[in-house]
């Protein structure tokens, strides 16, 4: 049976996430089709829960979800009973009483699709929660690692910046791990986890060292207020040391991929030129969410007949 | 204290308390006493006879540190509720804490906490608050407290931050003895830096740089039980530390005691029972100030447990209301009930014979507290009938739900555990028989 | 997805037990280069003519249909796949995932699409690729190839060339490969 939730990459294991890459291929294509609708969703209901503005996840979550044909419903968070006070339970079984199929929701609390899963009845699918998990975007940057590479195995990921308070860093580290690739996290010490137990990764401090031997350099975004935490000097300091500036895209070799989740800090991770560059795949991979994201709800929704009902048809 | 017109034998049971273990019947007088204590051979009876066969008898247990809620947030516990959670988790007195609504920093609040607490099914002990409003600006009025019977002053909930006002409290703590009757008072803190602490919602380290839950590190706490040790040895105060939960804090209090410094400890049962690695579930009933620790962590209050660096098993029970716990891990409050539950976990988790481990619970707290004339002490005649009688084989299934706590955030869902608390004697009335409270 | 696979696929399980065989390698063959005859006399030759296999049972047998066309015609024909999983009534019932790769040689508008399935049973496959097509264009004409017409059909469709009508019992199989066509049941 199919998983019921996409929660984290964890829980998927290294043969569903190849299940939904090999399925992201059928709705690749149907997005290139003339008419990119199939209405293999039809009448299911799913609700968007966005506690966190991303009006790039949503609107890609969106995109697939019309795409197969699925009725769609915005909670929409600031203009809500939330702002009244009601609690993320009562919000849920709300919801879950009009009768959805999947919740999407995104959540600045590390955890909160974990619970809503333990509430409700209908699947969850985690959008991003906190520092934690996005298991989408590791899936989508699964994706376009493989569109380029074939299979990870033996490959060379550096995953560069801010890996302490990035979801993407943690899932995308799950999911390039459990297709074979190798992980090197690349960071000043106080944008690193405080412990790393566990986590299947090398460790570096200088980006300039890890470089020659990478396949795959993925930018994480800068927040701009880690300077005031103390975290980095200044931005400066951490563009020159671990930013992908125009110095390092000349020494960079000329199959290496560039990778970044978006939105970018051109000038501070990123310079201008290694974002428009060709070996930059940043706009592929926001097209890959789109059928990424078609794949996890058609195997969450499409796909869940239970035993009896099988029988029943045969 | 309340007290029936009826004397009581307790029968067939094994006497524990500070001065030794024995086979031994007690009667417990009309007035609230202990009338006598003898072998089968005194003949000794009573108008009515409570079954203590393979059970241990032993002073109540006294803890000093209970959330009970009132006034403010009766909807999670009242003192009523609480106390009698207590009674069936085999303690006779509870320490108050002072961060209700409005806190215990004045004497008209601590009035109404003992007043509640005449009723209540033990004694109900009020602690009260460092500084007013438990605000950490200016010190509350401890004279008065101390004067309407105070004996543990703390913020509990959080810690004095400003180093200087702390050093001022314990300094002026050392002069109480006049308004006490000679008794001396204790500051208990609670040990967390703010600084290093706000803004987390677990202990750092592995399992929150996995589950990207912002982690408060050991040194939060390691910090301000050094400083605390500081002013102990230069003021002469006493120092309580509450709730130990890292491995350094304990190497620092073994060390003060070492020194001979007037300091004392308590660790709650889930802080030797329970690891970080709980909240990988996301479940809010894990979460905890201090948080879980990692597994040296608990190795180490164990140990202290152990070897005497931490004097008293406390519960830190801290009832919520069920839609307080359902929100996102971060949001929610932090805190797990725990008095029906600590005889159980401590007998079941701890390698301590059931001398010492009575001790922990009973005649050192009740030092602490202050209230070693009432509770505590040897059952002996002569003695206030507060006493628990507990069968340290017993097995059960903990289920959070059955318990007379108003809340039910129990984080032991489950477990199945050894030791149950039989009957409880509170000033000479049976309010717990046969594991149930009598009212 | 054909009946085969279809049978084949997790949770129904099973072996596939042959009891009799009902078409030969070289009756295949035959049946083959006859249907490719009717669809050039149909269309009065092969011009606009795309034919499409459903994946993954018609695949082969419309790759072979189209060369024979081309062969016969001296045209070259156009030839595509089209995996219909996502257009089936029975999403939710069945077990259904995309299995291979739709692939369709440009745009349907005007064209003669020749649909190729190993069997027709129900006919709710052919539905669902009607469907699908419509994603492509708008055809002039759709007509259906099957190898073996088995009976049993829940909606109104029939096939416009067949390679053997077969007459079977709900609860058989066919398994349809260019080495021939058996008749049996899957043992669990």
């Amino acid at each position: 049976m199919s998983p019921k939730h996409l929660l984290s990459i964890n829980d998927l294991g290294r043969d569903w996430i190849e299940e939904i890459l090999r399925l992201t291929e059928s709705f690749a294509e149907v997005s290139a089709r003339q008419i990119p609708k199939v209405p293999a969703l039809r009448g299911k209901n799913i609700a968007w829960l966005f506690y966190e503005d991303s009006t790039r996840t949503r609107l890609s979550f969106e995109t697939a979800a019309k795409r197969l044909s699925a009725d769609t419903m915005n909670f929409s968070v600031s203009s809500s009973s939330v702002n009244k006070g009601e609690s993320l339970r009562d919000t849920c079984l709300t919801i879950s009483a009009m009768g959805v199929d999947a919740i999407v929701v995104r959540h600045k609390s590390a955890g909160v699709p974990w619970q809503i899963a333990n509430w409700i009845d209908a699947s969850v699918i985690n959008a991003g929660d906190g520092w934690h998990q996005h298991p989408t975007q590791a899936l989508l940057d699964s994706y376009t690692l493989t569109q380029k590479f074939g299979a990870l195995d033996g490959r060379h990921i550096a995953i560069v910046g801010d890996i302490k308070h990035s979801r993407v860093a943690r899932s995308n580290i799950e999911a390039f791990t459990a297709l074979g690739a190798e992980v090197t996290v690349v960071a000043p010490q106080t944008l690193l986890p405080p412990s790393l137990e566990g986590w299947n990764c090398k460790v570096s401090h200088d980006l300039d060292a890890v470089l020659p031997t990478t396949d795959a350099v993925y930018l994480l975004r800068m927040q701009l207020e880690r300077q005031k935490d103390a975290l980095v000097p200044s931005l400066r300091e951490y563009t020159s040391r671990y930013g992908l500036t125009d110095e390092r895209l000349k020494r960079l070799g000329s199959e290496v991929v560039i990778m970044h989740p978006g939105p970018m800090n051109r000038g501070v991770e990123i310079s201008q030129a290694a974002a428009d560059d060709a070996r930059s795949v940043v706009t592929q991979q926001v097209a890959n969410g789109v059928s990424v994201r078609m794949a996890v709800l058609f195997l969450l929704l499409g796909h869940n007949p239970d035993e009896e009902t099988i029988e029943e048809t045969l | 204290m309340s007290s029936t017109n009826q004397t009581t034998l307790i029968r067939g049971g094994t006497v524990v308390d500070a001065t030794g273990t024995r086979r031994a019947d007690v009667l417990v007088g009309a007035d609230g006493l202990i009338e006598a204590v003898g072998d089968e051979n005194a003949d000794l009876r009573g108008d009515r006879t409570i079954d203590a066969g393979d059970c241990v008898v032993s002073p109540g247990f006294v803890d000093l540190h209970t959330h009970l809620r009132e006034p403010g947030k009766e909807e999670a516990e009242t003192i009523e509720t609480g106390s009698r959670g207590g009674a069936l988790g085999g303690f006779t007195a509870l320490v108050a804490m002072p961060n209700t609504t409005p806190p215990m920093d004045s004497v008209g609040v601590v009035r109404d906490v003992i007043e509640l607490g005449k009723t209540a099914l033990t004694d109900i002990i009020p602690s009260a608050a460092i500084t007013v409003g438990r605000a950490g600006q200016e010190l509350a009025p401890m004279a008065e407290l101390a004067e309407l019977g105070v004996r543990i002053f703390t913020d509990d909930g959080t810690g004095v931050q400003d180093d200087l006002l702390m050093k001022r409290a314990l300094e002026y703590s050392v002069g109480m003895a006049p308004f006490t009757g000679g008794a001396s008072v204790a500051l208990a803190q609670h040990c967390e830096v703010n600084s290093l602490s706000a803004g987390t919602f677990m202990h750092e380290g592995e399992w929150s740089s996995r589950l990207g839950i912002p982690g408060q590190p050991s040194e939060a706490e390691d910090l301000m039980v050094m400083r605390d040790i500081a002013f102990a040895r230069s003021t002469g105060a006493r120092v309580h530390f509450q709730h130990l939960s890292t491995a350094g804090a304990v190497a620092l209090v073994r060390a003060a005691k070492a020194e001979g410094l007037p300091v004392s400890a308590e660790a709650t049962t889930h802080h030797f029972t329970l690891t970080d690695a709980a909240c990988a579930s996301f479940d809010t009933v894990f979460k905890v100030h201090p948080p879980l620790r990692a597994d040296s962590d608990v190795a180490a209050v164990k140990a202290g447990l152990l070897d005497g660096t931490i004097d008293a098993i406390a519960t830190d029970h801290a009832p919520h209301c069920a839609h307080d716990k359902e929100q996102p891990f971060d949001a929610a409050p932090p805190g797990m009930i725990g008095l029906e539950t600590a005889l159980a976990l401590a007998l079941t988790e701890l390698d301590l014979p059931v001398e010492k481990l009575v001790g922990l619970m009973s005649w050192r707290p009740a030092e602490i507290a202050g209230i070693a004339d009432t509770h505590g002490g040897p059952i002996a005649a002569g003695r206030p009938a507060n006493i628990t009688v507990f069968d340290p084989n017993e097995t059960w299934t903990i289920d959070g739900a059955s318990f007379a706590s108003k809340s039910s955030n129990c984080p032991y869902e489950g477990h199945e555990v050894r030791g149950k608390v039989r009957h409880t004697i509170f000033g000479g009335e049976t309010v717990v028989l046969d594991q149930e409270a009598t009212r | 997805m054909a009946e085969r696979e279809r049978k084949m696929t997790r949770p129904f399980g099973g072996v596939f037990v042959a009891r009799t065989s009902v078409m030969s390698a070289d009756d295949i063959d035959r049946a083959i280069w006859r249907m490719a005859h009717e669809v050039i006399e149909h269309n009065h030759g092969v011009a606009n003519v795309v034919v499409i296999g459903l994946q993954t049972g018609g695949v082969p047998l419309a790759e072979r249909i189209a060369d024979a066309l081309s062969e016969i015609t001296n045209d070259d024909v156009a030839f595509g796949t089209i995996d219909v999983a996502l257009h089936r009534d029975d999403i939710g019932i069945r077990p259904i995932m995309p299995e291979e790769v739709t692939s369709i040689p440009g745009d349907l508008h005007n064209k003669v699409v020749v649909l190729v399935d190993d069997v027709l049973f129900t006919g709710r496959t052919i539905r669902a690729a009607l469907d699908a097509l419509t994603s492509f264009g708008r055809p002039r004409s759709v007509q259906l190839a099957v190898m073996i017409d088995r009976g049993h059909r829940e909606l109104p469709i029939r096939p416009d060339y067949v390679g053997k009508n077969l007459p079977t019992r709900r609860d058989e199989v066919v398994d349809v490969t260019l080495d021939g066509v058996q008749l049996g049941e899957m043992h669990k």
